[in-house]
């Protein structure tokens, strides 16, 4: 027996309102321009490790991630994200893309390890870029969320049963270098995969010895809503079983949608609470959950729905559209950010992605970046390392720098102090300037702080509590 | 542990300074032979009487052939250095404790930057490789941290500190309309100053100082030698460099309203020079106004104001041209410009034409004693130059 052990959301804070696009009701979420599926994946897999790390439950030891947006399509996005969760360098870790259908599939490798005896975690992130005036940008958004698998006995959501599909389908695809994909007129689509979804669904909830009224929740997820938009009918679903897939308020978020929905499902879920998940695009995969006694112990400290309720709604359409690169934009007059060293990022690792800063074990002073000299008892190579991802602090001073390179001008700058001792100049995100005070309260982030000739550039910045 | 100086060692006996602004026409090594030649014309020597020569730049050539070869010095040493914006007044540090050491005896100590062939806005910083992981915050940014923390520390308005601010720009302004060889030579006015577009915080275009390619030249000898070139020597009485450890941005007891380096800096430079008040005893001062904010903090900081009560004296013009105590007479970073390497030779280019009584229609009264002081860095993280002349040995 194996299941899920705890998990994590993230929604980005800003949303798009379908109105500023020029139609439609409601909003979708979307990355901001210091984010991508990395850094989001990595504020997804916080959430869940910090449930993890509480619960005592072991370690973790393989990380998979999936998504159909990965920031480099050669090089291992799993290893920026293994090293900013601190994982260690033991982890085996792999990734899945080619399709959204990857997020509930790499779920389901997780729990199949988990039979195993093995510990995963899942990260799942997409940013999803439609062309300009199209329904794949109006109804698409952007999020992650993570899932902790292991053997079944510490379980808060049990696997039932599982069933899958797969379609060599010419639906949704997207040639190397294209910065849209494309779709075959949708009826084709839904014809094929309409069936497909169904069969799969079925053979499913036989695996699981379980029958459609008694499920308390239905999820399905499909690149095209419509190829599995007769299956409540087709299982006698009541409406109330059908889970609302968030299209008002997030969009459908690629490759992470399916595990948001379910982490939206068992945010609220009570034990013995059944769920049918299942995810189409190529074929689909299915999944009958049970949620257990154990779910309490299992929830990350912030809801989906806390999330979607701590946001910003009023970006302009031209700033969205910029930070996507899909529309050019008059520059500063200021160099373009170089691109980070290799071999400095290497050395500095523990820092850059981990945020471990030190501690002066003779005097107790906090140093951010770590050091080897204290700067108030001068002591040397008297440190110990300290991570300081998820330690809070605040404003102690800041300013509005309208100079600075930014795709969101002003950079906010500040300085800040940790509450258990250290003090960095760090930039603010995810923030108001005009509501920016000294003594605001403040938590890690991490982001993507730009791309230089060809690099990512990962670090942390500071951003108000959400 | 000493820091003993040099006072009155070492004489100052000629000097030559470029005009500050956007010489698109002008090479760095045009401008190095302008300061340079007008630096021997000044002190009636030759090139190759002059024995070693110190260059400053910041980022504007590699190595002393900057200089060897636009000047075609014969076999001399060049010395190229770099100390952030301190980098001219390091120039001339090194060139007079290398005089003192008797090593040599007529050297030459020169600054040049050429900042506006780059095309940018601001200021550029070129700095090693990084990770990645440093700070992105512009000079400006660096600087407009002080605004909000003095307002807090000693409970003035925003509002009264824009004043404030507002004046030490209008200020340098006024010193800088009177200098032939400054980049902005126009008074503006308070209110067009104050409505300037913002930049970072509290600070308005004008209350940057202006980016401008310049150089500037001395030439130094022993002080027994010094009326061999000229009858009106300036003498140097103290050098303090101190580089700062980034406390600033390590600890938590920091808050931004002081430079703790130009404190220590000053403080050691007093010692050398025997100043006990300096509010009394400076008759005028150069300062690194890179920012208005900059300026009046450093009033504190050099003892030339209480803690907190800087912004008042400022208010009832002590600083001003025809005030108590004149600082930045020449105009400053502000309407000087601030070629990098050359700034702090510029500074010592003004206390050689006050001391002399050759500064024209900006002339003090009768001074005795001048400072000249540069900051590079940021606040809680700089390298900070003070140094003091006078016109009589004693």
């Amino acid at each position: 027996m194996s299941g899920i052990l705890d998990y994590g959301s993230y929604v980005p804070y800003y949303r798009l309102a379908r109105a500023a696009i020029g139609g439609g009701r409601g909003e979708r979420a979307v990355a901001s321009y210091d984010e991508d599926s990395v850094s989001m994946a990595v504020e997804a897999g916080r959430e869940a490790k910090r449930v993890f790390d509480s619960n005592n439950n072991g370690a973790i030891d393989t990380l998979i991630f999936a998504t159909t947006s990965p920031p480099y399509v050669e090089k291992l996005n799993a290893a920026a994200i293994a090293s900013a969760l601190d994982l260690p360098a033991s982890i085996r870790s792999m990734e899945l893309g080619g399709n959204t259908r990857m997020g509930l599939a790499g779920l389901l490798l997780g729990v199949d390890l988990g039979a195993a005896g093995k510990t995963s975690l899942i990260c799942t992130s997409d940013v999803v870029i439609g062309g300009p005036g199209g329904a794949r940008e109006r109804d698409s958004g952007d999020a992650a969320v993570a899932f902790v698998t292991g053997p079944g006995d510490q379980a808060i959501a049990k696997v039932l049963g599982q069933a899958s599909s797969t379609t060599e389908v010419l639906d949704v695809w997207r040639l190397p270098g294209d910065q849209f994909a494309r779709q075959w007129e949708e009826r084709f689509g839904i014809q094929i995969l309409g069936p497909v979804s169904l069969d799969t669904a079925q053979r499913a909830l036989t695996d699981a010895g379980v029958a459609p009224e008694e499920l308390a929740t239905v999820i399905l997820d499909a690149t095209n809503k419509r190829d599995v938009a007769g299956i409540p009918r087709a299982l006698g679903l009541k409406p109330e079983q059908v889970a609302d897939m968030m299209a008002g308020n997030l969009g459908r978020c690629g490759a992470a949608h399916a595990g948001l929905i379910l982490a939206n499902t068992l945010d609220t879920a009570r034990p013995g609470d059944k769920i049918l998940l299942l995810s189409t695009a190529d074929g689909c995969d299915a999944v009958v959950l049970e949620v257990t006694d154990k779910i309490n112990s299992g929830r990350p400290q912030r809801s989906v729905q806390h999330w979607i309720d701590s946001g910003d709604n009023g970006l302009v359409y031209n700033t969205y559209l910029k930070w996507r690169g899909i529309l050019p934009f008059e520059p500063p007059r200021r160099p373009d950010p170089d691109r980070p060293s290799a071999p400095i990022m290497k050395r500095h690792e523990r820092w850059k992605y981990s945020f471990c800063g030190s501690r002066c074990e003779s005097c107790g002073q906090g140093h951010l970046p770590p050091a080897r000299v204290c700067v108030k008892c001068n002591s040397v190579d008297k440190m110990k390392e300290e991570r300081f991802a998820d330690e809070p602090c605040k404003v102690t001073t800041f300013t509005l720098d309208h100079l600075a390179y930014s795709l969101q001008p002003p950079v906010i700058s500040s300085v800040v102090d940790f509450e258990v001792g250290g003090r960095m100049a760090c930039e603010l995100t995810d923030a108001d300037p005009a509501q920016v005070k000294i003594g605001n309260q403040l938590e890690m982030t991490f982001r993507r702080l730009y791309t230089g000739q060809g690099v990512h550039n990962y670090f942390w910045k500071a951003r108000p509590q959400r | 542990m000493a820091s003993n100086g040099i006072k009155d060692q070492v004489a100052i006996v000629g000097m030559g300074c470029t005009a500050f602004g956007e010489h698109w026409d002008r090479d760095a090594s045009d401008m190095l032979i302008e300061a340079a030649t007008s630096a021997y014309e000044s002190a009636g020597v030759d090139q190759d009487d002059v024995d070693a020569y110190w260059l400053g730049t910041f980022g504007s050539g590699i190595s002393g052939m900057l200089f060897s070869e636009a000047l075609k010095t014969n076999n001399k040493p060049v010395t190229r250095l770099e100390n952030m914006c301190a980098t001219g007044s390091e120039a001339i540090r090194n060139a007079a404790y290398a005089v003192a050491s008797g090593a040599y005896d007529l050297v030459m100590a020169v600054g040049v930057e050429k900042l506006k062939d780059g095309g940018y806005s601001g200021l550029v910083i070129p700095g090693p490789d990084g990770d990645g992981t440093e700070s992105s915050m512009t000079a400006p940014a660096m600087f407009s941290l002080l605004g909000p923390a003095y307002c807090e520390k000693y409970g003035v308005e925003e509002g009264e500190l824009k004043d404030v601010l507002t004046r030490i720009a209008w200020k340098n302004h006024v010193a800088g309309a009177k200098n032939p060889k400054a980049q902005f030579r126009k008074e503006v006015s308070l209110e067009a100053i104050n409505d300037s577009p913002r930049i970072a915080g509290m600070f308005g275009v004008f209350d940057c100082s202006g980016v401008a390619d310049g150089s500037a030249a001395a030439i130094l000898c022993r002080a027994e030698d010094a009326h061999k070139y000229t009858d009106h020597p300036i003498y140097l009485k103290a050098f303090s460099v101190v580089a700062g450890t980034n406390e600033g941005f390590l600890s938590g007891d920091y808050d931004f309203t002081t430079f703790q380096e130009v404190v220590a800096s000053a403080q050691d430079a007093y010692k050398q020079a025997g100043i006990t008040n300096p509010r009394e005893q400076i008759s005028m001062a150069e300062v690194h106004d890179c920012f208005t904010a900059t300026e009046l903090v450093l009033m504190e900081d050099m003892g030339f104001s209480e803690r907190g009560e800087g912004w008042r004296d400022v208010m009832e013009g002590r600083f001003d041209g025809d005030g108590a105590q004149p600082v930045n007479p020449d105009g400053g970073l502000k309407s000087f410009g601030h070629p990098i390497g050359a700034s702090g030779l510029r500074m010592m280019y003004e206390m050689w034409l006050q001391l002399r009584g050759e500064a024209g229609e900006r002339q003090i009264d009768n001074p005795t004693t001048g400072l000249t002081h540069n900051l590079g860095g940021q606040p809680g993280r700089c390298v900070s130059f003070v140094s003091i002349v006078g016109n009589e040995v004693g």
